[in-house]
């Protein structure tokens, strides 16, 4: 039963505070906001890819009775452009579309049946500029520019990094693998689409979002539109689901621009699921290719990569995947000569946004695959070639960076060595049944948390003692579903001594709670944590001295924090915290505290686009995961039978959270790995429902295994370090070394779809038959 | 047309347009937001309700297809403060992340029982399969049912 008078302490699987809200269908998503006399917005999108927009034709539209406010780009006040690093996507189209997804008008109704007809009636004309569909044609010369005021051309961003000798050091090595990879955009797929719910009046425009990045949010609203910040506020809900889909502005400009134009009245909107396949931000496809060269002991020396992600039309967060696929394009191994090169694309495909892993996932799919292919030429064991290059703290990783925080990938190696399953897992290959192949692999994968030394990797954690004696949590930072605020309270309880009655969250509100970062990087605990730490040890010192000053006792330490109440140890004598609060004005009940993560002061590059990305990271979780798969030969069908994940995640506070974030890292990572691609043709997505895109079913999962190292990372909060990503960084190479182990047969592209593994073993065959 | 149907144990009497959605009616009208809407074409699950029994989906119902029908909704499971063991499995289990597709995993699971009291786990996941989760990976999901059926069928004896 779950009980709500218990002390959680840290380490202990304590339940959600928003579980039973959530089971009883209560709980209170962006998407569940509805007002009597609302009305509905919606957009007209661009639906082709590339073309200079010469004229829209509103009057129909206008005409239609029920039809409240059609806006375009004239009706914006402010800047008209929205983006997280580089402002380049503008609210409503005001010169060029890029890609079918733009905005060319904002349509508010009364309802959702006046909405559509209403965008059915909007037409414009538009003079077709040349497309790009490949990143190939984005780079070829004389290709028509996106960005015409971007100084790169097509190229959002690029970097190199160089260690040693760099590439050229592969021509002393005995062995060097080579191979290119090619892998698909995925969607994020959380079941809660792009949604809000807006009201302007009283010149304050509110918005309720489902978002990662309320404060954020608030500076591009506002300067999109032209507000003043204080006259925005944000409030971000428990999210249905986002996966870095919500790390920056979906529905908000949109919903706060028809508010501005329907005053007084509460304005929806809430994208189809068509419209969230079709326009919201995509894993990026990537394009890579590798050269890594080892002596003939197995002994890693050189590595040279490139890797191109196709980034769509506009920045979103795809300069910050390029940085961090670049810095772990090398993976957790020492390798001395290191050249590293990639760039994010402009092409007028869907967005390449944030998605859990952030350019990783594709990097470590083939890294990993590489250190497979070098085990294979040098006789080693894929864990012998892993445990022989494996950086240990104090190595230099790929780039050169010194690694000064909590290492723990040997350990995670071992550990998969000893396990159980992997000694049965070897048995299970022998006794494959006939017309399967049967195959186990390894990956080993890193993951930086954080923003890296440029951008703050601030929290403040706000904190009060309310009238009645609870201890309110203000959480700035948003639960999108991987249960951070539970990790919020359970700090709090077991630093105040608090059962969960007595303790409190408010969720992010940008007019309550203070700015604390995005929902993401990993770093959501770890740095909100961390702050709200401080925050606890100042209130309880706070409520003990006053607790100490009525009882006129010398010692405030003299008193412990119970459940709602203080007691006085050398006497016993107990005070009600409502009582103490009473005792207290408002503003001494409320307490902040701000905490800035640490930052890596070593310097791979001088590159500040790098640097500004992220670059180089100072902390990273360290995992290594095991699969055993099973090959139908008739079909190529791959069925994961059994699922092993150690990580290095720092201590853990709430083991259960843990689980989860791995268990879904996983399974995302399978779906990516098997069948998961966003077709694109001509810049228009097409499977953009869940009978054509794919994503694992109950049925399609194995049981995954999932265990912690638990090593602690002495800077953050109880020893924890960020896990939210990376366990999607290893199914798919660890799947593709499974298969290869299987038959023999390695693709290049992915996802592993049934057919593609086919026709590759079908080639193996002919081939075999010609020798 | 008005209809009349018994929701969450309740008679209920409402004046709605034929084709209205049922998914519509239960959010819009009747506030009852637990029921999600995830993709509107009947692939992922979220807004499962039982009707007389069987499990649903909301957005391929039309409001009208509820007259004179029983009605369950995931708002209609707690009584008296009070939640079901399935529930309890649930928050237990840690089977709940951003908790958008529970609501209809919940029913589904609740017809799955009141079927098949001890389900085997490959019962379990067939009988989810259509409701999609891209939080969980469902392990926890799962564990969740078994081990609400195992404390309902102790119970039971």
């Amino acid at each position: 039963m779950t009980s709500t008078s218990e002390i959680f302490p840290i380490g202990k699987a304590a339940p959600r505070a928003d579980a039973r809200a959530k089971v009883t269908g209560t709980e209170k998503y962006a998407a569940d906001y509805y007002a009597a006399d609302q009305l509905w917005a919606g957009i007209k999108r661009a639906g082709m890819a590339h073309a200079r927009l010469l004229e829209i034709n509103l009057d129909k539209a206008r005409e239609l009775a029920g039809v409240v406010a059609v806006l375009t780009h004239k009706d914006v006040q402010g800047s008209n452009r929205q983006g997280v690093a580089r402002k380049d996507q503008p609210v409503l189209v005001d010169d060029k579309i890029r890609h079918a997804g733009d905005a060319i008008a904002l349509v508010v109704a009364e309802n959702r049946a006046l909405l559509k007809k209403a965008l059915e009636l909007i037409t414009f004309t538009c003079e077709p500029l040349p497309e790009i569909f490949t990143m190939a044609a984005a780079l070829a010369e004389g290709a028509p520019l996106l960005h015409a005021d971007h100084p790169d051309g097509n190229i959002l961003l690029q970097g190199r990094l160089e260690t040693g000798q760099g590439a050229a050091a592969l021509k002393e090595c005995a062995i060097v693998i080579e191979s290119s990879f090619a892998l698909a955009r995925q969607e994020h797929a959380y079941l809660e689409t792009e949604c809000g719910f807006a009201i302007y009046q009283d010149h304050k425009l509110e918005i309720a979002a489902s978002t990662q990045t309320p404060f954020r949010d608030r500076a591009e609203i506002a300067e999109a539109l032209g507000l003043e910040v204080e006259n925005v506020r944000v409030i971000a809900p428990y999210c249905g689901g986002a996966f870095g889909g919500k790390d920056g502005i979906t529905v908000q400009t949109l919903l706060g621009l028809a508010a501005l134009n329907a005053p007084g009245r509460a304005i929806k909107m809430w994208w189809e699921r068509e419209e969230s396949f079709n326009f919201g931000a995509k894993r990026h496809r990537a394009e890579l290719h590798y050269q890594l060269g080892c002596d003939r002991d197995g002994t890693f020396k050189a590595l040279s990569v490139e890797v191109d992600f196709d980034t769509g039309p506009y920045d979103h967060l795809g300069g910050v995947v390029l940085a961090l696929g670049l810095e772990h394009a090398g993976g957790p191994y020492r390798i001395p000569h290191t050249q590293i090169q990639g760039r994010a694309i402009y092409t007028n495909n869907p967005i390449g946004g944030a998605f859990r892993g952030f350019g990783v996932p594709q990097v470590a799919a083939a890294m990993e695959q590489m250190v497979d292919m070098a085990a294979v030429r040098t006789g080693l064991s894929p864990l012998a070639i892993r445990l022989k290059n494996g950086v240990k703290r104090g190595d230099r990783n790929p780039l050169g960076v010194t690694l000064q925080t909590s290492t723990g990938l040997l350990d995670c190696l071992r550990q998969i060595e000893q396990d159980p399953l992997r000694h049965e897992a070897e048995k299970w290959k022998a006794q494959a049944p006939p017309g399967k192949l049967r195959g186990v692999g390894i990956a080993a994968v890193m993951h930086g948390m954080g923003y890296g030394p440029t951008v703050p990797d601030t929290a403040h954690a706000k904190l009060a003692l309310s009238r009645e004696g609870r201890f309110k949590i203000y959480c700035g930072v948003v639960d999108m579903g991987q249960g951070n605020a539970t990790t919020y309270q359970q700090i709090a309880g077991d630093l105040l001594n608090q059962d969960f009655a007595h303790l409190e969250l408010i969720l992010p509100d940008t007019d309550q709670t203070l700015p604390s970062g995005s929902s993401s990087a990993s770093r959501t605990t770890y740095t909100f944590g961390n702050a709200l730490i401080g925050a606890c040890e100042i209130l309880k010192k706070r409520v003990c001295e006053r607790a100490a000053d009525s009882l006129m006792v010398e010692d405030w330490q003299e008193f412990t924090l119970l459940p709602g109440r203080l007691r006085h140890l050398p006497t016993g004598r107990e005070i009600p915290l409502q009582r103490l609060a009473a005792l207290l004005s408002p503003d001494e009940r409320v307490v902040s505290n701000r905490y800035r993560a640490p930052v890596n002061r070593d310097q791979p590059t001088a590159n500040p686009g790098l640097k500004l990305h992220g670059i180089p990271h100072l902390i990273f979780s360290y995992g290594v995961h095991l699969a055993a798969v099973e090959i139908d030969k008739l079909s190529g069908n791959v069925a994961v039978k059994k699922y092993l994940a150690v990580t290095d995640c720092g201590n853990l506070i709430n083991p259960q959270l843990f689980e989860q974030q791995m268990q879904g890292g996983i399974a995302q990572g399978i779906g990516y790995s098997l069948y998961e691609d966003l077709k694109v043709t001509k810049g228009v997505v097409q499977t953009s429902n869940f009978a054509t895109y794919i994503i694992p079913s109950a049925l399609d999962l194995p049981e995954m295994i999932c265990k912690a190292l638990a090593q602690p990372e002495s800077s953050g909060p109880f020893g924890l370090k960020g896990v939210g990503e990376i366990a999607i960084d290893a199914p798919l190479p660890t799947i593709a070394n499974a298969v290869s182990d299987a038959c023999g047969v390695r693709c290049r592209e992915f996802p592993l779809t049934a057919e593609r593994l086919l026709r590759a073993l079908k080639k193996e065959e002919d081939n075999a038959h010609k020798i | 047309m008005l209809i009349k149907f018994n929701l969450n144990g309740q008679d209920v009497e409402v004046e709605t347009p034929p084709a209205r959605r049922a998914v519509d009616l239960l959010r819009e009208e009747l506030n009852l937001t637990g029921t999600k809407e995830g993709c509107g074409a009947g692939e992922c699950g979220a807004c499962t309700i039982i009707v007389d029994g069987t499990t649903k989906l909301a957005c391929l119902l039309l409001a009208a297809q509820l007259e004179g029908c029983r009605v369950t909704t995931i708002e209609g499971l707690e009584h008296e403060n009070e939640l079901t063991p399935l529930q309890e499995a649930f928050i237990a289990g840690g089977a709940i992340q951003c908790g958008f597709c529970t609501p209809g995993m919940v029913l589904t699971a609740q017809a799955l029982l009141a079927k098949t009291p001890l389900p085997t786990e490959a019962e379990i996941r067939s009988a989810i399969s259509g409701n999609l989760c891209r939080c969980t990976g469902y392990q926890k999901i799962v564990e969740s049912i078994r081990l609400a059926a195992h404390r309902r069928a102790g119970e039971l004896q």
